[in-house]
């Protein structure tokens, strides 16, 4: 049985991960919300973005390729609303969104969303 | 005329350049490391001007040029400072129609809104924070007979400000009319999917302010939007954008312990009660009008009302007669005068809302109409183009709870009061809402009650200067579109003065 998570990559967005590691380093997510770019993975760093006590860590991403996991956060308040779905990671051609690092080569990150299983769900919410 | 001509068109109103450098100190400087990007129309996805891509050495340059120029702006009389926003707005309405043409085939959206709403309400910016400033006073308190505590305002100094992609001249009006009346020069930074508009309107005004007051940045958040945001050279940032941007930008802020204004967005109700089906009148018509808002702007609006919540008794009839208004939206070449929902702003935009479109399917949500990208044939069939979508489910699904920024309302009912404020306040923002109800006393008690910065109560995306803008919870900090904004771009200067020839006697 494969293992159970909230978030998922597609081959496209790791091989993404894959080039940005490279150039940049160690890297995170933080999922947005609200207007414009909102509802969107920001890309950064790992630590650019400061965590706290408001923010749950839904993975930590294995990428084939980068030593080590890319973790992927939300605010808590949003995590509620959203943690009865699985999300994918994928990345389509685009332009832009706030200070996400992959902007600058013209794809952007996007989240495709599924409804998790009740098995899934008994599985991560114990 | 029905169809106004593309830019660069023979018998276009205005043409674009092939390249944008920033413009820095009044006049345009080419990006240090000598890189650009193309910028495609949303209305074809056909390439139209390049871009130069800032990095930190470009807004190091912008900075040098706004603090050389923000001294002698600061001192400049106010009358004379709102003189020079007035002579802005004068030539925007001037050329009103080329302003239009503009920022619709940078942006996508219809050229009726654009002559009707983006570039008219942009110039009376301008001209309300050109009163405003000349209005505005000082105040002094009298601590007692012989000490005075005089109040001056001062400007900040040099501002950041970053603009988002779906208003593009309007939002940078929004942030420079208020910045500029105060006396602070700008470093500005347009978006990097709309970056282009913003120049063409700089064409128009350049010669109107002096060199390094207005300084425009091109290029990617995070190679010249995160070093401008985190320059310890700036006084303030304002943003507009989505949260997990504002934490950042507050984050750098607080690492300088400077000051934010942010807009993040919302996931606004509109509210219909019973009695608006009471009578089959222009009430009615109005309403359902209010009702059909969430197409305008494609739904890009942080504003957007895209959680209708109509009563239970007269749901059904309600529904059905938004869903047949929705169904009469004309779409087709924002150029034309007869459409009314154009393009969405990016490719990237298009496809989260697909992604939206799905996963709202996937919770249940029935589609009542719409629910799939459009293809509109010939050159627009490489546009962004999206069918206005309305789903009917409930309140905790996740179409109900983010901000699609498209075209698309989920609808859901209500029983009575309570209910329908507990479901509008059921989110995470608090920017906007719609009230709609012939009861004065409810449409008041549930202005009151419900937790956003702006009720339209019984009309809707009105954006009156002299009317506050701004958010509730998570959708950001400050007012905008009001006198109040003055304040966020301006310091305070305490003069505590002693009238009184006495020593206190303490030593």
């Amino acid at each position: 049985m494969p293992e159970v998570s909230r978030v998922d990559l597609t081959p496209a967005a790791a091989g993404l991960i894959r080039r940005l590691r490279a150039a940049h380093g160690p890297l995170m997510f933080h999922q947005s919300g609200g207007c414009c770019d909102g509802s969107a993975p920001m890309c950064y760093l790992e630590g650019e973005f400061r965590t706290g006590s408001s923010d749950v860590l839904l993975a930590s991403l294995a990428v084939e390729g980068v030593d080590e996991p890319v973790t992927f956060w939300m605010s808590a308040s949003q995590f509620e609303r959203w943690r009865h779905t699985h999300l994918t990671v994928d990345v389509v051609p685009g332009r832009g969104s706030g200070f996400s690092l992959e902007a600058p080569e013209g794809v952007r990150f996007l989240i495709r969303s599924r409804l998790l299983t009740e098995a899934e769900r008994a599985a991560l919410d114990g | 005329m029905t169809r106004y001509a593309a830019p660069g068109q023979p018998d276009a109103l205005m043409a674009y350049e092939q390249r944008y450098d920033h413009w820095i100190g009044g006049e345009y400087v080419p990006p240090q490391r000598g890189r650009y990007f193309d910028n495609p129309t949303p209305v074809t996805g056909q390439t139209f001007t390049e871009i130069a891509r800032g990095t930190a050495e470009d807004v190091e340059r912008a900075l040098d040029a706004a603090h050389g120029a923000a001294p002698a702006w600061g001192r400049t009389p106010a009358a004379e400072r709102a003189n020079v926003l007035n002579r802005i707005a004068d030539r925007m309405e001037q050329n009103l129609e080329r302003l239009a043409v503009a920022e619709t085939w940078e942006n996508g959206k219809p050229i009726r809104e654009t002559l009707a709403a983006d570039i008219p309400l942009a110039i009376d910016h301008f001209r309300y924070f050109a009163g405003a400033i000349r209005a505005q006073e000082g105040s002094l308190s009298e601590i007692d007979a012989d000490t005075v505590a005089y109040h001056f305002h001062e400007p900040l100094g040099v501002v950041a400000q970053i603009i988002p992609w779906n208003f593009p001249i309007l939002m940078a009006a929004w942030k420079l009319a208020p910045a500029l009346a105060a006396g602070n020069a700008v470093v500005l930074k347009p978006a990097e999917q709309t970056p282009a508009s913003i120049h063409y309107w700089m064409s128009l005004v350049a010669d109107l302010l002096p060199p390094g007051v207005l300084n425009i940045v091109n290029g990617f958040g995070v190679e010249a939007g995160k070093p401008l945001a985190s320059s310890a050279r700036v006084a303030k940032v304002a943003f507009t954008g989505e949260t997990t941007t504002g934490r950042l930008i507050m984050q750098y802020a607080s690492e300088n312990i400077k000051p934010v204004t942010l807009e993040l967005g919302g996931k606004s109700p509109n509210v219909f009660f019973d009695d608006v089906s009471s009578a089959d009148d222009e009430f009615f018509d109005k309403a359902l009008e209010g009702f059909t808002m969430f197409a305008l702007n494609q739904g890009e609006v942080c504003t957007c009302p895209s959680r209708a919540l109509i009563q239970q008794g007269h749901y059904q009839r309600f529904l059905e007669a938004a869903v047949e208004r929705t169904e009469k939206i004309v779409r087709g070449h924002p150029l034309d005068m007869a459409t009314m929902v154009g393009a969405q702003a990016s490719n990237d935009q298009l496809e989260k809302i697909l992604s939206y479109l799905d996963i709202g399917r996937q919770e249940g949500a029935k589609v009542l109409t719409g629910g799939q990208r459009a293809d509109l044939g010939g050159e627009l069939s490489g546009g962004y183009y999206v069918e206005p979508t309305i789903f009917e489910g409930a309140n905790h699904m996740r179409v109900f709870q983010e901000e699609i920024f498209g075209p698309v309302v989920s609808v859901t009912s209500f029983t009575d009061f309570d209910d329908a404020i507990k479901i509008a306040n059921d989110t995470l923002y608090g920017l906007g809402a719609g009230v709609w109800t012939r009861d004065v006393n409810k449409a008041y008690r549930a202005g009151r009650a419900i937790q956003a910065g702006r009720v339209w109560t019984n009309c809707y995306h009105a954006y009156p200067a002299h009317a506050a803008f701004g958010g509730y919870k998570q959708s950001g900090i400050g007012r905008e579109t009001h006198k109040m904004m003055l304040d966020h771009y301006q310091q305070t200067k305490n003069l505590l003065v002693s009238y009184s020839p006495s020593k206190l006697g303490f030593f």
